[in-house]
């Protein structure tokens, strides 16, 4: 045993790809239990069963579909510019791979530590945007275009309410790595029991729901208006990875937002916050977000495109902006 | 498929977008060709007759009773109120009398089907604007009516229950006690409609000052139903030319201010309010006696003769030339959905496509009613 | 000024109270049934295809004396009804019952009609099979096989 670990721990190169190989389980566990979840929490919901046949409660229900789809053919449209077709759903789930290198699950257990995580995290979010345009434009259909379009005015307009809600919290803490953010906040207070970075956190939840795409900020993939958006003309497994991005980025939104504010690995009042522990009071928090989305899904209708932008421009960015010049105030004046 | 537009797409920036027949917002095989300005529809052209049955050609070649199953395949979402205009005009046409209590089953079935039709509409509106949870309520609180009247029809949706001269079975304390429990129960579930949809910014926001129709433009078009009403004009042929026995019951008309696209869902929840105040009365009045006087064997005479009722959707007409035989002559149906899809155009002309979808939802379109 | 915070704080409050709605729908029993595993029970009035009545309870013995008015009467004709005089016995013998189960519309007209009440709906609604002769049904043949 001693003499594997100290094998890994001589070859980097190895525990890159260890490293690697256990992130893309973790992504692919991540959507495989949250489709569940979504599937099982809509039917109670709606007070209905939801997947039931497959295993107990229907929990192996996610992997037999995972298989389906696996084992469907990429059908490429006629008229497609091949090459971005089949280019677009790896951009979508490469940089979410990415992001998940960066994240601080617990004290000691993260892929990487950069002292400027936060940047490189939204750095890397906002490459979703380019992988959505290249397939609805590639897929050369009509409303395919429309959820594109509709996606990167979406993503450009509620990029700017999350860093300015972001960086409210940047100020308190002076930092932009992820780990001294979290060791900020392992006494009794979290920072979303400050008034000022409450605030922040209603409007990064708020604006994260539309970065990510979630009803009813789902616009892009909107059903009823543009059948299924701009994975429209995807079948097979680029369909999965879409989704599986989909699924990884509402995960990486939930547990920024556990970061920042919930006082991601710290256990209330600094309880139990060992390594371990930590992990599973992480997870814990991200997952309470998650369902918590999908309870708000659940519930709304979609609203407009119009409308979209103004509750962004007219509401949350100069919330954000107020809150901001607060916050500043709050920390010269402390 | 541009063949059969009749678009000026030599303006480069314009495109046409082909919306349906397999849309999910159309409801059925309705499809509607769109011209679009980037998300801004300009021009639109709604094609019929993806579902047509020749329904009316079908009435002409049996004799009268056969059409009996084919009045409920036209509008399955309500169906008894198109049972109930053929039976009503052979009545009017051949002098038939009707047993009292026969007309009460009438009445009450007729209302628990609009509310179940309503309830299916609301929930496909909201549905077209993106919740898919209150459409599932909906279909709950709609599985008790379906309960009843299968029980006693013997049918969920495509009902065959009324005949000239009656209904085909009496209905049963079963049935009475189904349904006032349905009623009492169905009260307490209106505010959780209220409090889920009507009262959501978000619904608010996508709905109010959507698809305004005018109550000018309505009149023009020849609009019935929820979609007339909530253009301010309180026209309901069960009060303005009262059939069955509806004259003896007390019960309102509401209607809208605005005529746009929350005023006609506002209308839709207050007559489901009205319908069960109805049932309530009818209930409670039930006479005793037979359902069903079968007639004699009954020629329609030389002449025509038409009857309207009230249907979930607006005013639902059959118009009937007899020439001495037992087959019609002529049959024609004047479907109130069709009248309601042709304000389409007007009212959506410059409007962003999320728009269009949940204007053309507040119609309530039965499609297979359009295209018969 | 004053209604942009009053948009914000009623639009707010709706939003809470729908998610309110369906928490509590969340947490309610579920409604529906595993279908076919667990079974509703059936309306005894459901109206499936029609079937001959079985008048004598010992043997396969209907009603019917081939009037033909279900046939006649029926707007899909979909009924093929056919006797055959037999010595001794009195009026048509029942030769031929059969129904096409694709073509009927459910109206009931047929079991209206019948003179003697030899017809009523089976209750039976799990009907499906691979090729429309499937639902063809000889009424004989299932008023033996009961």
């Amino acid at each position: 045993m001693e003499q594997i670990i100290k094998f890994i721990q001589t070859y980097s190169l190895l525990r890159m790809l260890l490293a690697f190989c256990c992130l893309i389980g973790i992504i692919f566990a991540n959507a495989i239990v949250m489709g569940y979840l979504e599937r099982k929490i809509a039917a109670r919901i709606q007070r209905r069963w939801g997947p039931m046949e497959v295993g107990l409660q229907g929990w192996l229900q996610m992997i037999l579909d995972g298989v389906k789809i696996l084992s469907k053919q990429l059908i490429v449209p006629k008229d497609a510019n091949r090459f971005l077709f089949r280019l677009a759903p790896l951009l979508c789930f490469t940089p979410v791979a990415m992001v998940f290198v960066a994240l601080p699950i617990s004290r000691s257990l993260y892929g990487i530590n950069l002292n400027i995580g936060l940047i490189y995290i939204i750095a890397m979010g906002s490459i979703n945007v380019f992988s959505i345009l290249i397939a609805g434009w590639s897929s050369n259909n009509k409303y395919s275009l429309f959820g594109a379009m509709r996606s990167v005015a979406q993503n450009i307009a509620y990029e700017v309410p999350i860093l300015l809600s972001l960086l409210a919290v940047v100020l308190t803490t002076s930092t932009f790595d992820l780990q001294e953010i979290v060791k900020a906040q392992s006494g009794p207070i979290w920072f979303v029991l400050y008034p000022n970075l409450f605030v922040a956190f209603v409007i990064y939840l708020i604006a994260g729901c539309a970065e990510t795409n979630r009803a009813p900020f789902d616009l892009p993939e909107a059903e009823s208006e543009l059948t299924a958006g701009y994975h429209t003309e995807y079948s097979g497994f680029a369909f999965g990875l879409f989704a599986i991005a989909e699924y990884g980025n509402l995960f990486i939104m939930a547990s920024i937002a556990t970061i920042m504010f919930l006082g991601g690995w710290n256990g209330p009042f600094g309880f139990l916050s060992g390594p371990v522990m930590g992990a599973i009071w992480f997870l814990s928090k991200v997952f309470i977000l998650m369902l918590t989305m999908m309870w708000v899904r659940w519930t709304y209708p979609r609203v407009r495109f119009d409308q979209l932008m103004n509750l962004a421009w007219k509401y949350l960015i100069p919330f954000s902006l107020v809150n901001l010049l607060i916050t500043a105030l709050v920390v010269k004046i402390i | 498929m541009a063949t059969q537009t009749k678009f000026d797409t030599q303006d480069k920036h314009r495109f046409l977008l082909n919306m349906g027949p397999q849309h999910p917002a159309t409801h059925g095989v309705l499809r509607v060709v769109l011209e679009m300005d980037g998300e801004y529809t300009m021009g639109i052209d709604p094609i019929l007759g993806y579902g047509h049955r020749m329904q009316e050609k079908m009435g002409e070649s049996k004799v009268w009773p056969g059409f009996y199953p084919n009045t409920g395949r036209m509008d399955y979402v309500g169906a008894m109120p198109f049972n109930h205009g053929y039976v009503a005009l052979i009545e009017r046409m051949a002098g038939v009398t009707v047993p009292e209590r026969a007309e009460y089953i009438r009445v009450i079935t007729s209302e628990l089907n609009r509310i179940s039709s309503h309830l299916l509409g609301i929930g496909a509106y909201v549905l077209d604007l993106g919740a898919f949870t209150p459409i599932l309520y909906a279909f709950d609180d709609r599985e008790d009516i379906l309960d009843a009247l299968e029980d006693i029809t013997g049918s969920r949706l495509t009902y065959c229950y009324y005949r000239a001269g009656g209904v085909s079975k009496d209905i049963d304390d079963t049935f009475i006690r189904r349904t006032r429990a349905f009623i009492e129960n169905f009260r307490t579930r209106i505010p959780m409609y209220n409090d889920l949809v009507t009262n959501n910014i978000i619904f608010i926001k996508r709905t109010k000052d959507v698809g305004i129709i005018t109550a000018d433009m309505a009149r023009r078009y020849g609009a019935t139903g929820p979609v007339l009403r909530g253009s301010g004009i309180a026209y309901d042929i069960r009060k303005s030319e009262p059939y069955s026995v509806y004259s003896q019951f007390d019960f309102d008309i509401p209607t809208g201010e605005n005529g746009d696209s929350l005023d006609r869902y506002n209308v839709r929840i207050h007559e489901m309010e009205q319908s069960l105040r109805i049932i309530e009365q009818a209930l409670d009045k039930l006479p005793d006696g037979p359902v069903y006087e079968k007639p004699k064997k009954v020629k329609l005479q030389p002449g025509d003769c038409s009857f309207s009722v009230e249907t979930a959707r607006g005013a639902l007409t059959y118009y009937l030339v007899g020439d001495g035989s037992e087959t019609p002559y002529k049959l024609k149906i004047r479907v109130p959905s069709f009248s309601n899809l042709s304000l389409l155009r007007e009212m959506c002309e410059g409007m962003l496509i999320a728009d269009l979808v949940s204007a053309m939802g507040s119609l309530d379109l039965v499609i297979p009613e359009i295209d018969r | 000024m004053s209604g942009y915070f009053s948009e914000i704080y009623t639009g707010g409050k709706s939003l809470l109270i729908g998610l309110g709605v369906t928490f509590r729908a969340f947490i309610k029993p579920v409604v529906t049934v595993q279908y076919p595993r667990e079974k509703i029970d059936v309306s005894p009035n459901i109206r499936g295809h029609i079937e001959l009545i079985k008048c004598n309870d010992i043997e396969a013995k209907h009603d019917c004396r081939v009037c033909g008015m279900c046939a006649k009467n029926c707007p899909c004709n979909c009924i093929v009804v056919e006797g055959e005089k037999q010595e001794g016995v009195k009026g048509k013998v029942l030769t031929v019952f059969t129904v096409d189960f694709t073509k009927c519309s459910l109206c009931g007209l047929c079991v209206e009609t019948c003179s003697r009440s030899a017809l009523r709906f089976s209750n039976e609604y799990e009907l499906a099979g691979f090729t429309r002769e499937e639902f063809h049904f000889d009424l004989i043949k299932r008023l033996e096989e009961k």
